[in-house]
């Protein structure tokens, strides 16, 4: 069904365009719509928690699949979802079988679509990888309205298309299905361990030491740190629990285990919402005092806690809307990754953004493995990744991150699309040399470009 | 479309050699700007613009010829603007001053200055407008005068032309809610300008670049109405309120 035109931001609820909405429940339905498509173009939308613009298309149509939602797990574990799925839906029935999402962003609220087409990474890329690399095949849906099954195996053109459109943020068709693995998890419990580290050299060589052992590792910052105090945050690593070392009741083989419909009630979305506020909460002082408070909170040192799979993987999911407390001006999520190589660029980011006194109450670092190196647009690479959410109403924001782009690029490095809302053409291009095979296949599948979205537009992918 | 800091890659500026919309250009400059199409009247002072600003390193400068007072030729040349790429903002920047004594003496003079200011105007926005909605964002900053709030004896012309800009300005930003485009109107005082720089400066001038201050800042905080000096907002809602006997006598 088509709707009238309707604004759309990104999660950062920056720059609105206005585009027409067409929510398909079957595959089938694409075929007539893609042949009906203007010169503005088509672009799928998933639930909208990529930052910037990378799911709307000002002007032209935008498709939701919300309705292909279906999820089966199959005896393997392996599991098949419609590509309108949240990983919210795929986690109960995996749960259900002793098992988990083989990849997780930092909320459950993603689709199985976007998941790929931005190639997530999780709090465990140094061991396991990239959402894309756990796919057994997807179907996508290309510009002359015909399905394609393509998977990291087949005919060249096919396994090109497939790692063209990992992380190829919806700009080769439209994903409608997807098969991928799953992880162990044998009981609904994750034993953590915590280390609070007081400036960034401490944190960075705790995070290198304690990779090794632990499938999950991820520090947060307190943004707002400056001077010796730079760079202090909580590191915490885990792993899932094993059966033996949780009581019976957590274990999810047994007589005792939750039911399949338990555990979805645990995953659905939050109760509490924020709703819109006119003038941000989220200023230096009340920030200061956050990061201050969670710092002081976090103790020195604890290992061998158990803690609940559901906060552990998503203590943000609690609060629905939580992206409203930034005002209506919205804000930034600034990511980047660089080799090791690179590290001292960490550093040089949250100098410049601290010395502008850029109120952020989001930093995470984590340690990048191998990227998916078959997936010309896929983001991770071995080393570091940065994360910082600031409010778009800063006035020096502009310049500042102009200049951390080039010093990302200097080191080696690059710029998450999916976090993306102000970069430039160039600075894409430089980050991603395989930018120019990405656009040789795109161009082969839809020669009349009709996959389009303002990201493309934006940064002339 | 702009970024997510308010930052256009793309600008249409309709006068393209007025000194404010210059300075506008430039305070919008930043890395991601990346095409400036000024539309003007083919002349030296257009020839300079264009080298001044390519010189002091703007990318993707173009010139389109433009008169507004040719209103016969606007779809034409604003749809193929448009064609090549989309605008982010376009600025609604020409307007001729006048005098007021000629305008009295010469009312053909003050019909010249009228086309251009107000059915220019109306011939380009509306034509914009359109064109903005079609590509589901976009900005139009339209340079309206405090001149246009209160017509004054002195100046009752050229203030009754961009009252009617103002108007229309105004109509056209609550008919586009919800479009995804915007209207911004600027009102400034007097500008130091090659438009006035025959005149001596009034109470609470501004430069060019304080007017583009206040642009780029109305832009980023969305607002409709920005005055430059800021001060202005006050004086305007006092002037208004003046009674015409004592108005009338105003030294304005
Ligand atoms: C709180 C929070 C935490 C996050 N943490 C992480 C993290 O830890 N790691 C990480 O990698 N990312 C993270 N993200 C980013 C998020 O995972 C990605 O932006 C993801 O792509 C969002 O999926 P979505 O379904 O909301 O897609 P959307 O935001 O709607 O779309 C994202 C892209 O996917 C494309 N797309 C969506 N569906 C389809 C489809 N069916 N076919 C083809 N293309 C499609 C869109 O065109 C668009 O280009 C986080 C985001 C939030 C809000
Ligand atoms: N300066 C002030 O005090 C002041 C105060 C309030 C509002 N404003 C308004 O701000 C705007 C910009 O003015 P400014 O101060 O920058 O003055 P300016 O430098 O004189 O600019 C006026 C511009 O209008 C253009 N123009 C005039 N007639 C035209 C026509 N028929 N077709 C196309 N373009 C035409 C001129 O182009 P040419 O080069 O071809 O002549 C010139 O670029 C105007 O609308 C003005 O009314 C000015």
């Amino acid at each position: 069904m088509t709707n009238e035109a309707v604004a759309l931001t990104g999660w950062g609820l920056t720059m609105p365009t206005r585009a027409a909405v067409s929510s398909i429940s079957s595959a089938a339905e694409l075929a007539p719509l893609l042949a009906g498509v203007g010169n503005r173009g088509v672009i799928a939308r998933g639930a909208g928690r990529s930052y910037g613009d990378a799911a709307q298309n000002g002007g032209g149509l935008v498709v939701t699949l919300d309705a292909i939602n279906d999820v089966e797990v199959l005896d393997d574990g392996d599991v098949v979802a419609g590509a309108g799925a949240l990983l919210a839906d795929v986690i109960a029935p995996l749960l259900a079988r002793g098992r988990f999402l083989p990849v997780t962003p930092g909320t459950r609220f993603v689709t199985v679509g976007g998941a790929i087409a931005a190639d997530v990474h999780g709090k465990n890329h140094h061991v396991d990888g990239s959402f894309g690399q756990h796919l057994r095949w997807l179907d996508l849906v290309v510009a002359s309205g015909q399905t394609q099954r393509i998977g990291p195996d087949g005919s060249p053109d096919d396994v090109a298309l497939f790692h063209a459109t990992v992380g190829g943020m919806g700009l080769t068709g439209i994903i409608v299905r997807a098969c991928f693995g799953s992880v162990e998890s044998p009981t609904d419990q994750m034993n953590v361990d915590t280390y609070r580290c007081a400036d960034l050299d401490s944190l960075m060589s705790q995070m290198v030491e304690r990779e090794a052992g632990h499938r999950y590792s991820v520090a947060w910052l307190d943004g707002m740190a400056r001077g010796g105090k730079l760079g202090r945050g909580v590191l915490t690593v885990a792993n899932h629990a094993l059966t033996n070392q949780t009581p019976t009741n957590h274990a999810l083989s047994g007589g005792t285990r939750p039911t399949e419909s338990q555990l979805a009630m645990r995953f659905a979305a939050p109760r509490i919402n924020v709703p819109p506020v006119p003038v941000s909460p989220l200023n230096r002082v009340t920030l200061a005092a956050f990061n201050e408070g969670y710092y002081r909170a976090a103790p020195r040192v604890r290992t061998g806690q158990q803690v609940g799979l559901g906060s552990y993987f998503y203590p943000l999911d609690l609060v629905g809307g939580w992206n409203r407390l930034y005002g209506s001006r919205g804000f930034v999520q600034y990511q980047f990754a660089v080799p090791d190589s690179g590290a001292a660029v960490i550093r040089q980011a949250l100098e410049r953004l601290s010395s502008i006194g850029a109120p952020s109450f989001l930093s995470v670092l984590k340690r990048f493995g191998a990227g998916n190196s078959a997936a010309p647009l896929s983001f991770p690479i071995a080393g570091w990744t940065l994360a910082i959410d600031v409010p778009a109403r800063l006035d020096d924001l502009g310049p500042i991150l102009d200049e951390l782009d080039d010093a990302v690029l200097v080191a080696g490095g690059r710029l998450y699309l999916a976090k993306d809302s102000r970069a430039t053409p160039a600075v894409i291009a430089a980050g991603y040399p395989r930018l120019d095979e990405f656009r040789s296949i795109r161009q082969g599948i839809d020669p009349a470009g009709i996959f389009t979205s303002d990201l493309a537009r934006r940064l002339a992918l | 479309m702009t970024d997510a800091l308010a930052r256009p890659t793309s600008l249409l500026i309709l006068g393209g050699t007025s000194d404010i919309a210059v300075a506008t250009v430039r305070a919008l400059n930043s890395p991601v700007l990346r095409r400036v199409v000024l539309a003007a009247r083919p002349s030296e002072r257009r020839d300079a613009v264009v080298a001044a600003l390519t010189g002091s390193g703007m990318r993707g400068v173009e010139v389109v010829d433009f008169d507004a007072a040719d209103t016969a030729t606007h779809q034409a040349l604003l749809d193929s603007v448009f064609a090549q790429g989309d605008i982010d903002y376009v600025l609604l920047a020409f307007g001729v001053l006048g005098d007021q004594t000629d305008f009295e003496d010469n009312p053909d003079h003050a019909v010249e200055a009228a086309t251009v200011n107000y059915v220019g105007a109306v011939s380009t926005a509306l034509r914009v407008a359109t064109l903005l909605k079609t590509q589901g964002h976009g900005g139009l900053v339209v340079f309206s005068s405090v001149a246009g709030e209160r017509a004054r004896k002195s100046n009752f012309v050229y203030g009754s032309t961009k009252a009617g800009l103002d108007s229309l300005a105004n109509g056209l930003a609550d008919s586009l809610h919800g479009t995804g485009v915007s209207v911004l109107i600027v009102r400034p005082g007097f500008v130091h300008t090659s438009m006035t720089s025959h005149l001596p400066a009034a109470p609470l001038s501004a430069t060019a670049e304080q007017v583009a201050q206040g642009v780029v800042s109305g832009l980023r905080r969305g607002a409709t109405v920005v005055y430059v000096p800021a001060a202005l907002r006050v004086v305007m809602s006092g002037l208004r309120h003046v009674p015409r006997a004592v108005f009338r006598r105003l030294p304005i």
